[in-house]
């Protein structure tokens, strides 16, 4: 029988104890940012249980991947096959004027464009917190993924790597309340900044003067400003632009390109230019290849 | 904790952890129930001896971890809610279960509170309503995982 008075230390004084621990992590983890290597080991850790919860899911996606008709997987295949060649000829067209481009820039003596390395992840959709958009994908230090590396998906850039565990990492997104990216026009390549907003499908675009040559439509790609994200690949298109001459500054709002509410499989760009990879331009389709037959 | 059976309670809290994150359909995902909180709740009305405040903290910290919130935010939130069943235990005890179910709704509001001031707190974030749609939800579960717990508590004799 357990006696009804407890013994040991009163509820309040633990009550006390632990919110003076939840303070000082508060401050260390947010003020401080001196969990960041912590972080990672507590990932790790949590790993198997992100893996676990997103089985029943996985498993849902396995079998309405298998259950396909023949006549649905022949459509696929045709559009895929469609798609390859037109892909093909844009390839064909890229390295003939990557190969002009090499010798202009030679010609001006300013240095050469390294190739980016590419890695293949796919998103481990486990919730997360409601307040920040982050999400969790299936790579980690194992496979050479590191902390600030950019993610994109086929239509454009999604965000960066925020923590990074052995076998999973996870990702902050653009529009995530926290995170801020350095883009420009590229009709004009006026510069800006696009700031998350909280809303999966709004960037804010603040201290922009009434002055600047920004129209809705405008697409706006990374500039390759503050090295975190590589130049020139798309992030959003302008929706609206409000010229409201009592404010300071116009108030311009965009809308990511990459479909952030229906991620699945993303790309991990890395910066180091890869040795392996000739800088001729032939070989991307089978680079391409190369960084998908990893996965 | 682990004498007389223990390590149930513990594999009921990692189901919960586990519930609290996996993956569902947009609509009902902002309906989504503090599974942690409630099996908590639960335990500390039936084993006061065996999940206190600490258990509490510790499994706000790991649901932190999972949800890559601050470090700290969801363990503090849990560990009030927690608090305030711990010193109310017998009283909660002799209530029915829906009257229960009405107090665990009161503690599921003020854990999101407690999150959402903590993180207001620390970045801008603004007040929606749906962040309080899970007490709904978390209100109609109460009488089922009470009466599942207690049918596992009797089942393994846990004391």
């Amino acid at each position: 029988m357990n006696p009804i008075f407890n013994q040991g230390t009163s509820p309040a004084h633990r009550l006390i104890l632990v919110l003076c621990c939840s303070a000082a992590l508060i401050f260390f983890d947010h003020k401080m940012a001196s969990f960041e290597t912590a972080r990672g080991y507590l990932q790790s850790l949590v790993s198997p249980l992100q893996y676990m919860a997103n089985a029943p899911k996985q498993m849902m996606n396995w079998a309405a991947e298998n259950i396909v008709i023949r006549q649905q997987l022949m459509k696929e295949n045709q559009i895929f096959r469609e798609n390859e060649l037109f892909y093909h000829e844009q390839a064909m067209q890229l390295s003939m004027v990557r190969q002009e481009n090499e010798r202009l820039r030679s010609l001006l003596s300013s240095p050469v464009r390294g190739e980016i390395n590419k890695m293949f992840a796919e998103i481990i959709s486990v919730y997360s917190d409601p307040y920040s958009h982050q999400v969790v994908i299936n790579r980690g230090t194992n496979d050479g993924v590191y902390e600030g590396q950019a993610v994109l998906d086929e239509k454009g850039i999604v965000g960066q790597i925020l923590h990074v565990g052995a076998s999973s990492s996870r990702v902050i997104l653009i529009t995530d309340i926290s995170h801020a990216i350095p883009v420009r026009i590229q009709r004009n390549g006026l510069r800006l900044i696009a700031s998350g907003s909280g809303q999966i499908d709004r960037l804010i675009h603040n201290f922009v003067p009434h002055s600047a040559d920004v129209k809705v439509g405008d697409l706006l790609v990374t500039s390759g400003l503050g090295g975190k994200y590589p130049e020139g690949y798309p992030v959003a298109r302008v929706v609206l632009v409000r010229a409201d001459e009592s404010r300071e500054f116009a108030t311009i709002y965009s809308k990511p390109v990459a479909q952030i509410d229906r991620l699945r499989y993303m790309l991990l760009l890395s910066k180091e230019p890869s040795k392996e990879q000739s800088v001729k331009g032939a070989n991307l389709p089978k680079s391409k290849q190369a960084s998908a037959g990893k996965s | 904790m682990f004498s007389n059976n223990g390590f149930i309670i513990l594999l009921t809290l990692l189901i919960a952890l586990m519930a609290s994150i996996t993956p569902m359909p947009l609509s009902v995902d902002a309906f989504r129930p503090d599974w942690v909180l409630i099996v908590l709740v639960y335990w500390c009305l039936a084993l006061p001896n065996k999940v206190n405040i600490i258990t509490a903290w510790v499994m706000g910290f790991i649901l932190d971890v999972l949800l890559g919130s601050v470090l700290g935010v969801h363990a503090c939130a849990m560990a009030l809610s927690v608090y305030i069943v711990v010193v109310n235990f017998q009283k909660i005890r002799n209530f029915s279960v829906w009257q229960q179910a009405l107090i665990i709704g009161v503690l599921s509001a003020q854990y999101h509170l407690v999150v959402f001031w903590l993180q207001r707190f620390l970045s801008d974030v603004v007040f929606l309503p749906n962040y309080l749609y899970p007490v709904i939800t978390t209100i109609v579960l109460w009488p089922w995982v009470f009466l599942l717990l207690r049918r596992v508590r009797r089942h393994f004799r846990i004391k």
